[in-house]
């Protein structure tokens, strides 16, 4: 897409977040350790009914048979699954009184965010004091939705207040015993969010600005269910550029996307959890199963930037399921100092006429590891399917790695399927360039990383482009010199 | 503007300046030539603060400032600019975005806010329109796929954008058909003011018929070996290099 004035114009405007609104919860935490009382537990805290209780014994049950996946290229100590909390509510004392508090690194990264002072107190988890204006914006939220038939709202509320939806829904996709961390988060989510767009309508706003900061209590096995019925959109925001310092070493998320004949689902992601400090220790490990159903059709598209964790495990999946449904999956995955990212997506030609698309872009720098690792399967009843696949890789020194493992399978003749691969470095001469022009060569290389990310983040709403523009330079930072 | 004393420069220990000297004031344009392999382009990324280079002795005064510790980003702020011989492609980053981000990195450094987006705009439009540049040519990635002249006249548009005190035009000319030649040089005559000084090597004679020089020098082997007016690049266009090589080898 060509640059044009207007996007110019409001580029050179400055953003500032919205506010959100914070849901108090009652804060307890269940002892370590995961057996079916402990499920049975998390269930009765959340006041779930019994079938949701059966379902998340099901899902146990599975999990305990399961062993860890280990093809992934990344290393990493394996958690102790029994050494876990399972339950911990957010707590609703905030963690400092004021700003002063928290760690200086933190609020110098919040400022060249640009993120407003109140919202900085939030993700922070300091006490804030302004509710008024947070409140208002959300309830003028909930209503423009509500007068559509939307429903927005956490899986807990949606689990007693639409049971028949959840009911009919949940685990269709990414099923209870689909892979290790699916069955462990079926077993024992925490919370998550739940949308529900009526059939034929179009969801006015992207769906995440007052979700985006109650986020920060979701905890880490996050469950998220997105229904779009015949003929509706909705674009859905998830996460946060802002960086999540969270003590919960292991997430493990599950998103389940529907989308009904002739409906779209555009779902961007922004995932910045702490990917450890420079020399490799610390930081979250993210292993996630996104999957997403199109029914005739159907489009849904993924859109993801990874910038944090220390090791992440993703594969945002689209199910063609009906005829002329529509796969797209555009991701962009930095890695810098010791972070490992094995990231891809796996599109299923089951129906006729399919189409996807896969551009991805990976960027490594210090000593990381960057994999794209890809799946294009063409079932034998998916006439004329399509598929076109873009990898490149972008290195920053001599120290990371880029891989690629693209699968194709096949198995009816009258496909048709693209991949191109390049891998570039930096040049020298390039930066030379830059800095001829005034341009240093920390900002030189966050023009040419977000040059080689243009395509994807093009494809991110606009209010998440500017910030995820700002994310990889502050994700690059120190990686050259 | 720039003066430059006794500059010698290496490139993995080989010597390719060998002590210049050159003295440049606000309102003049100098030429250098010279054949090639001479160190032309050295002296021209010497200046412009690439690092590749070992600087052994002399210096590089810009409005009496030395150079020698500045990196190539703070010699630009100070208003150096080379348009360059071989302008590198950064696909993905218009020429309006690429402008915007050095504009406003320069601004900073000298400590003033971004420049206006109506401002901004402006100015693009008056440059391109003065280089007669398209602006569809405007969001296209940075010099990828540019023809040879398209690179050229992109060099001259952002020298107009940036406003430079000393530009260096390192064999702008070249690539250049007669048509883009002279809107280039128009462009830069334009550019031409009491305040600034500009650099042009070049080759050949052709150029300076319209970027006419105040001064020619002729680089060889390291060494200015011949300075003189505007005339002196037609004798060289008549007589070729040998002479001054022979009287240099003496």
């Amino acid at each position: 897409m060509a640059y044009t004035e207007e996007e110019l114009k409001k580029e050179l405007e400055t953003k500032e977040y919205e506010y959100g609104f914070y849901t108090d919860i009652e804060s307890d935490t269940l002892p370590k350790g995961l057996n079916e009382d402990i499920v049975i537990a998390i269930s009765k805290k959340k006041e779930e009914p019994e079938w949701m209780t059966e379902w998340r014994l099901e899902a146990f049950r599975a999990w305990k048979e399961m062993e860890e996946p280990e093809w992934a290229n990344v290393t990493y100590e394996k958690p102790d699954f029994q050494n876990i909390s399972y339950y911990s509510a957010p707590n609703k004392k905030p963690k400092y009184n004021s700003l002063d508090e928290v760690d200086p690194e933190l609020l110098e990264t919040f400022k060249k965010l640009g993120i407003s002072v109140d919202e900085q107190k939030k993700l922070a988890g300091v006490a804030v004091d302004i509710v008024m204006d947070s409140v208002s914006v959300a309830t003028t939220f909930k209503k423009t939705l509500a007068e559509k038939g939307i429903i927005f709202c956490s899986i807990s509320e949606a689990i007693q207040e639409h049971p028949e939806l959840v009911k009919k829904y949940l685990g269709t996709v990414v099923p209870k015993k689909d892979n290790f961390y699916a069955a462990l988060n079926s077993a024992v989510f925490s919370d998550g969010s739940f949308c529900y767009i009526p059939k034929g309508v179009r969801c006015p706003m992207e769906l995440s600005t007052y979700f985006r900061i109650n986020q920060a209590g979701t905890g880490q096995f996050e469950r998220t269910l997105v229904i779009a019925e015949e003929g509706s959109y909705v674009s859905y925001l998830e996460g946060c550029t802002a960086p999540m310092r969270d003590e919960n070493q292991l997430h493990a998320a599950v998103v389940e996307l529907i989308a009904l004949d002739n409906a779209e689902i555009k779902y961007s992601t922004v995932q910045n959890w702490y990917p450890g400090n420079n020399e490799g220790k610390g930081g979250v490990f993210n292993f996630v199963t996104k999957r997403g159903l199109c029914e005739k059709n159907a489009k849904i598209s993924w859109t993801q930037v990874e910038t944090g964790s220390a090791v992440t495990w993703k594969y945002p999946s689209c199910v063609l399921k009906g005829d002329n449904s529509i796969g797209e999956f555009y991701s962009i995955a930095v890695t810098n100092n010791f972070q490992q990212a094995d990231t891809g997506t796996k599109m299923i030609h089951l129906g006729k006429n399919t189409k996807s698309t896969i551009i991805s872009k990976g960027i490594s720098a210090g000593q990381s590891q960057n994999s794209y690792r890809g799946l294009v399967q063409v079932n034998s009843r998916a006439e004329n399917a399509r598929n076109f696949s873009q990898c490149d890789s972008l290195l920053m020194g001599n120290r990371c790695g880029a891989h690629t493992f693209p699968y194709i399978e096949a198995k009816n003749k009258t496909a048709q399927i693209e991949h191109e691969a390049t891998t570039s470095k930096i040049g020298e001469d390039q930066i030379f360039y830059c800095n001829q022009r005034g341009i240093d060569t920390e900002k030189a290389i966050a023009l040419i990383v977000n040059g080689f990310s243009k395509e994807v983040l093009n494809k991110l709403p606009m209010e998440f482009a500017v910030e995820a523009q700002k994310l990889l330079e502050i994700s690059l930072e120190g990686s050259v010199g | 503007m720039l003066e430059i004393k006794n500059l010698h420069a290496s490139v993995e220990d080989k010597e390719i300046l060998k002590g210049i000297n050159l003295k440049v004031n606000a309102g003049e344009v100098h030429a250098i030539m010279g054949p090639n392999g001479s160190g032309k382009s050295t002296l021209a990324e010497v200046i412009a603060g690439q690092e590749e280079f070992e600087v052994g002795e002399g210096n590089i005064l810009l409005e009496g400032e030395d150079l020698e510790e500045l990196s190539p980003e703070e010699r630009a702020h100070k208003g150096v600019f080379l348009s360059f011989q071989y302008p590198v492609e950064i696909p993905g980053v218009s020429v309006t975005n690429f402008m915007k981000t050095a504009i406003n990195e320069s601004r900073k450094a000298q400590g003033l806010e971004d420049m206006p987006a109506s401002e901004m705009l402006k100015k693009i439009r008056e440059k391109s329109e003065m280089l007669e540049i398209d602006r569809k040519f405007l969001s296209r990635s940075l010099n990828e796929g540019f023809s040879g002249g398209e690179k050229k006249r992109n060099e001259i548009f952002q020298m107009a954008m940036m406003e430079p005190k000393l530009a260096i035009l390192d064999e702008t000319d070249s690539g250049l058909d007669i048509d883009a030649l002279r809107i280039v040089a128009n462009g830069v005559n334009k550019l031409r003011s009491k305040d600034n000084a500009i650099i042009v090597i070049t080759h050949y004679q052709r150029l300076l018929e319209y970027i006419i020089p105040d001064f020619v020098h002729v680089l060889y082997n390291g060494k200015i070996v011949k300075s003189g007016t505007k005339e002196l690049a037609l004798e060289l266009e008549e007589k070729g290099y040998d002479w001054l090589k022979e009287e240099a080898a003496v």
